[in-house]
């Protein structure tokens, strides 16, 4: 059963290739790019920064604001451009995946904002946008006290398997995607889209969470490789 | 229990050492761990575990000196922007004192001025003043961003990184702490040494940097490399020290800033030394008269 080959020729607990760049952009205080299977997302960090939009601001701690955006030509269909219901969700739960692991309490009135530009979409982008916003964040030297990563699990010709892929996601018959401060294995982000059985559900979970630590290595490994070799 | 050595590069969430470590700037207690908050160099001292930043962010302390832009012409002060996430103000009685005159005929926005921050309230806006010689307008001249991290690198133990430069390029730079550099020579000296500031910033955490920069102004400027072959080792070995020892200043700073509990009474050790040796050392070049000595301005003149 678990020997089943899935439609791109994945084993069922088996990633997309992933390729993870820190601090490609000059001119952002953070950055990062990053490939997941066939998306390709770009991250910039700028700040902590002074706001012009007062009434975010909190007096005791920073504050966080996330725009995620597809680029029109990131899918088949041309996207409309401009932010829509789909991509003021992913905006939120980004932010709130990400604020746990931040502390910006040396930080009071002040805001950083993460730009997560999809510029092409393959399934997945989610998660794929919280991992590289992560990194981008470390990049621009805020402290922090894990690196979040994301990824997905889910349910294909009742089968549950790890990271679907946008083929998958369509046609399959569910889909939970997780993010997780990996130290510590505590959960930042939960969501679940389709029907699975309680079972079922844990199993996603656990494969998901196995995926997270996969994809950290790589994270760790793109940030020790961009500040290491100099 | 430790799991990283001195000045090994750590990333946010890493383990450190366990519980019997004390944690530092830079780091955190969690279940009896010590871990990395932030991308940095580890710096080990006394069983204190402090992570030093790669980049970051410039806070205003009170007592630093710093370079700021004016960004708004006010009734009774200037916005000032000190590239950091809070803005300066200076107030027009730090100018004027009871005198009262048109605030943009004497500073303008757009104008760059060298400031020390008087004071920081709870909210972090820092109040500006222009108390100490050498505080004032810029005329002319470019400005070099780098982080603020860096900014002990590049002026190297007692000014010698800063010092070289100066030497060598014939401009006149100021650095302020908040990571802005003010440089003013000729056209092309000024274009070769925001590369070689930049440069600084970019390895600053390898060694040997100040023989690097050394070998490539000398390059760029006289075509040649430095040509006194037994005097260069030596100095390489002298040269190797004091990047440690600026590293033990930065941290003597850190640990001392700790203590008194972020409100800082001191003035800024580090460079207020390497001010003061300067100015020992060289006490018969009377250009560097520049400044009293109760205040640590910091601008090294030319010869």
């Amino acid at each position: 059963m678990s020997e089943m080959i899935r439609q791109d020729g994945r084993k069922f607990d088996e990633l997309r290739p992933i390729k993870i760049e820190a601090g490609v952009l000059e001119r952002a205080d953070g950055s990062a790019y990053l490939e997941v299977g066939g998306n390709k997302i770009l991250v910039a960090v700028y700040g902590p920064r002074e706001s012009y939009i007062r009434r975010l601001l909190e007096p005791n701690t920073g504050v966080i604001r996330v725009r995620y955006n597809m680029a029109p030509f990131s899918v088949d269909d041309r996207k409309r451009p401009g932010p829509d219901r789909r991509s003021s969700e992913i905006s939120k739960i980004t932010a709130d995946a990400l604020r746990p692991a931040l502390m910006l309490e040396n930080y009071p009135r002040s805001m950083i904002d993460i730009y997560i530009e999809v510029i092409e979409a393959e399934g997945g982008t989610r998660c794929a946008g919280i991992t590289a916003a992560s990194v981008a964040l470390v990049d621009a030297g805020i402290p922090m006290k894990d690196i979040v990563v994301g990824c997905a699990a889910g349910k294909v010709n009742d089968e549950v398997v790890l990271d679907l892929s946008e083929y998958e996601d369509k046609e399959g018959q569910a889909d939970v995607p997780l993010a997780i401060m990996p130290r510590t294995g505590e959960i930042t982000l939960l969501q679940s889209d389709g029907n699975l059985t309680e079972e079922e559900f844990a199993k996603a979970i656990d494969l998901a969470m196995e995926g997270c630590l996969e994809v950290s290595k790589l994270q760790k490994e793109a940030l020790m490789k961009k500040y290491s070799t100099e | 229990m430790i799991y990283v050595e001195n000045k090994d590069l750590v990333i946010p969430g890493q383990v450190l050492a366990d519980d019997e470590y004390y944690s530092g700037r830079g780091t955190f207690k969690e279940n009896g761990k010590v871990c990395s908050s932030l991308i940095g160099l580890v710096s080990l001292r006394n069983k204190k575990i402090r992570v030093i930043p790669l980049k970051s962010k410039y806070v205003p302390k009170k007592g630093d000196v710093v370079i700021g832009k004016i960004n708004d012409v006010r009734f009774s002060m200037w916005d000032v922007d000190i590239n950091s996430p809070y803005s300066g103000i200076l107030p027009a009685f730090e100018v004027f004192g009871r005198e009262k005159k048109e605030l943009n005929k004497v500073y303008d926005v757009g104008d760059v001025l060298f400031l020390r921050v008087v004071d920081v309230d709870e909210i972090k806006k820092a109040k500006l003043g222009l108390k100490g010689r050498g505080m004032g307008k810029f005329k002319g001249g470019i400005i070099v961003d780098i982080a603020p991290t860096k900014v002990p690198r590049l002026i190297g133990k007692k000014g010698s990184m800063i010092n070289m430069i100066k030497d060598k390029t014939n401009c006149k730079i100021v650095v302020g702490q908040n990571g802005l550099v003010w440089v003013k020579g000729d056209e092309d000296m000024e274009q070769l040494t925001k590369d070689v500031i930049h440069l600084i910033e970019a390895e600053a955490h390898t060694s040997g940097l100040t023989n690097k920069i050394k070998n490539k102004l000398y390059l760029a400027i006289d075509g040649e490399l430095p040509h006194e072959e037994v005097n260069e080792e030596e100095e390489e070995f002298v040269l190797e020290k004091p990047k440690l020892q600026n590293f033990k200043e930065e941290l003597e700073q850190e640990e001392r800033e700790a203590e008194e509990n972020k409100i800082e009474k001191e003035e800024k050790p580090n460079i207020a030394e390497v001010i003061e040796e300067l100015k020992r050392k060289n006490k018969k070049d009377n250009a560097l008269s520049y400044g009293d000595n109760s205040n640590n301005s910091f601008i090294l003149n030319n010869k």
